[in-house]
């Protein structure tokens, strides 16, 4: 390998580790919401380690927080994971993994590691930035999510710590990069409304599956070439 | 809720998420190339996470209510607008909540 193919793996790998450090911070409070929503620790790290998806994950505990059914919080974390499938698309060509190995590659297709692969410019770099981000984020995210699911489990009543506002304010930080674009605002705001508008005549969990609709008919009416949005990487 | 049904949620909705996942790097690009499934995709963490934020900060049951949480998630949506941490985020929109029902 050359030096300057050396140094631009090293930085790949420092950059990698950073997104991976921050990332799994934030698991922690995964950790502590999901046992205040009513699972065990046993679940939460369940939840961590077979769908490792944060949005979908956090879904799936706001809805059973917020009283609804299983069924609906499986519904929605399936929804919000339907990105992933768009990411694994735009990956393929790049990583080039087949058998095995991509069977292993699947489970870290996530926002991160989508992130830190979806512009390098060579099989061999996108490589490097896929399996640093998507291992490290993985690693240090389920060591978080245990922690915090402990540490949830030893505080009590969970409202007492505002832990409920927390559910909130993590998925407005998770929709927050979306919301440069102008349809999207559209979007967010039809769909809020909807979800609020239907509150008090469905089951709890049911607004937030109604509020999908909107994305389905913004999708099928929109007529804009629209080139799929990839995430940024982290600060 | 039964353990059992929220074990079935966990596992059920974590393996469909895997094959989610794998789903995009084994399935041929022209299966789901197409701008209608992109946009619609595109477009649905929008709508949820828009109305995630919403349900958890106003639903109780059935009812709507301005409590607390809606201090927490005006705290949270400053915090954001000055490029906080998700971490800090969060745990700022907790403690404001916390601390209003302090008092």
């Amino acid at each position: 390998m050359t030096r300057a193919a050396t140094s631009e793996r090293a930085a790949i790998l420092r950059d990698s580790l950073g997104v991976g450090l921050a990332t799994g911070a934030y698991g922690v409070s995964f950790g502590a919401v999901a046992v205040a929503a009513g699972l065990s620790v046993a679940q939460t790290c369940a939840l961590s380690l077979v769908m490792f998806t944060g949005a979908s994950q956090f879904a799936l505990v706001g809805v059973l927080a917020s009283g609804g059914a299983p069924l609906s919080g499986a519904l929605t974390a399936l929804l919000l994971g339907t990105r992933n499938t768009l990411y694994g698309l735009r990956l393929a060509p790049l990583l080039r993994w087949r058998g095995w190995r991509r069977v292993a590659a699947a489970q870290v297709v996530i926002d991160e590691s989508t992130a830190m692969s979806v512009s390098r410019t060579s099989t061999e770099t996108a490589r490097v930035g896929f399996l640093a981000t998507g291992s490290s984020v993985f690693v240090l995210w389920n060591l978080a999510t245990l922690l915090g699911a402990l540490a949830g489990n030893a505080l009590g009543d969970p409202r007492t710590y505002g832990l409920d506002a927390a559910v909130g304010a993590a998925f407005l930080a998770l929709l927050w990069p979306r919301l440069a674009d102008r349809r999207n605002q559209v979007v967010a705001v039809a769909a809020a409304a909807v979800a609020l508008g239907v509150v008090p005549v469905v089951p709890a969990g049911v607004p937030v599956l109604a509020a999908a609709g909107v994305a389905l008919l913004a999708g099928v009416l929109s007529r804009r070439p629209d080139p799929t949005e990839y995430p940024e990487p982290p600060r | 809720m039964s353990p059992s049904a929220l074990w079935l949620a966990v596992l059920g909705a974590g393996a469909g998420c895997y094959l989610l996942k794998l789903a995009g790097l084994a399935v041929p690009p022209r299966v789901l190339d197409h701008p209608v499934v992109e946009r619609v995709a595109d477009l649905i963490p929008v709508a949820l996470l828009a109305a995630l934020v919403v349900v958890q900060t106003f639903a109780v049951g059935r009812h709507l209510e301005i409590d607390a949480r809606a201090a927490g998630l005006a705290v949270a949506a400053l915090a954001i607008a000055l490029r906080a941490p998700f971490l800090a985020v969060v745990v700022l929109a907790a403690a404001t909540a916390a601390l209003i029902r302090a008092f």
